[in-house]
């Protein structure tokens, strides 16, 4: 199937379930193992993250293809547009556009929203380094998504992510009071429970497909 | 003399970047169904490592400590994007099974945590050390997981098969779960045999 005639529901709802970015694709490991060890700081990255992943992705969009992506400047007086290649440039934009998204956000809540700012403002500099922001943007590239596919992978993923922290963290919590080996205390369990988890996330394998 | 090789032989096995500090291990699941992959992931984190290295602690002189973050974030992206590139001209096919991954090592928190950990505050050649060799501690863990994927998933190695014909490969190695539990596992057996005196 052509990716570009996948309707954004469908990429929503692949993006949660099927092809989840932490649970398939393994992005976003390292903040995923670190902070599953409480279920409020899980709470809270996974809204950072819903809410970065969201608008960032749009904005990515269209820069991208508005400014960066071949012939998108085409418009230009002398061929310019013909014979400049931005598209190298792609990857230190979205870097840019993803740190300056969350520090302008950070600067916004601290001015308008106190209580908003004491529950995410610990996530919000941690997001520019997950790279489970920076690898939607680069999958939204690389299939060729059209703007709304976009927003909704950014915003499915970004739920993905949510879902799989959340139900990591409950289990974690339930994991202290049991006695696993001393060398797998930690990472290694963590690492083993996300694989079953991910086990039964192939479950929903059959529900949509979008690739 | 014997100071520069620890500085080169700690992040390789005492403090390996994946296992100690648990920091680029995204990749490490992403990439290791192939051996090839692992190979050439591991080549370019450990380029851009040592170049980064480099770069940094060259800069050290003129660039302020405020917007030290944002110029080795600079530094990191350019190098991975030379890479992509060279990636893209010479071996598309790699580059496009790689899809997402090469540029994603500008995110690897191993090249930022070494930048700001080591390079910032050594000379040139001791960061160009621990740039290798921490591209070289991550590069064998991904060989180790490749290894133990391809052939037991595949029954192949490097494109060369290993398992008699007719067995059956255990696919599910190749699948995201088999990622997890082996790396879960080797993370066990590196645990069990550090603490052994």
């Amino acid at each position: 199937m052509n990716p570009g005639d996948i309707s954004p529901v469908t990429i929503l709802i692949a993006a949660i379930f099927t092809n989840n970015i932490l649970l398939s694709h393994y992005l976003g490991m390292c903040s995923f193992i670190a902070l599953s060890r409480r279920l409020d700081t899980a709470v809270g990255m996974g809204l950072a993250v819903t809410f970065v992943s969201t608008f960032t992705t749009a904005l990515n969009w269209v820069i991208y293809h508005r400014v960066l992506a071949r012939g998108a400047l085409s418009w230009l007086p002398g061929g310019l547009g013909d014979r400049v290649q931005l598209e190298i440039f792609a990857l230190i934009v979205f870097i840019a556009v993803i740190a300056a998204f969350v520090q302008v956000v950070e600067m916004i809540l601290e001015r308008f929203s106190p209580a908003m700012h004491q529950a995410l403002g610990l996530f919000l500099p941690l997001i520019t380094v997950n790279c489970a922001i920076l690898g939607v943007a680069l999958f939204m590239v690389i299939r060729g998504y059209g703007f709304f596919q976009a927003v909704a992978y950014g915003f499915g993923s970004g739920l993905g992510w949510l879902l799989a922290v959340l139900l990591m963290a409950g289990l974690r919590r339930r994991l202290r009071f049991s006695t696993v080996p001393r060398g797998l205390e930690g990472v290694g369990i963590t690492l083993i429970v996300t694989g079953i988890m991910a086990m039964a996330f192939m479950a929903f394998a059959g529900m949509v497909r979008i690739q | 003399m014997s100071r520069h090789l620890a500085t080169l032989v700690t992040p390789i096995w005492k403090e390996n970047p994946i296992f100690f500090h648990v920091l680029g291990i995204c990749s490490a699941l992403a990439v290791t169904t192939r051996v090839s992959n692992a190979l050439v992931m591991g080549a370019a984190v450990t380029c851009t490592a040592a170049a980064t290295g480099v770069f940094v602690s060259l800069l050290r002189p003129v660039v302020h400590r405020s917007v030290r973050l944002v110029v080795e974030m600079l530094v990191i992206a350019t190098f991975v994007i030379l890479f992509d590139l060279m990636l893209k001209a010479f071996w598309y096919d790699m580059s496009r099974q790689l899809g997402p991954y090469v540029g994603l090592i500008v995110t690897n928190c191993i090249l930022l945590g070494r930048a700001e950990a080591f390079a910032l505050k050594n000379p040139v050649f001791p960061s160009l050390l621990d740039g290798l060799g921490s591209g070289l501690g991550y590069t064998w863990v991904l060989l180790v997981v490749a290894v133990f994927r391809e052939s037991l998933g595949a029954g192949t190695l490097l494109g060369f098969r290993v398992l008699p014909e007719g067995a059956a490969p255990a696919q599910a190695l190749f699948l995201p779960p088999g990622a997890f539990f082996l790396m879960g596992l080797l993370v066990w057996g590196l645990h069990a045999v550090r603490r052994r005196p």
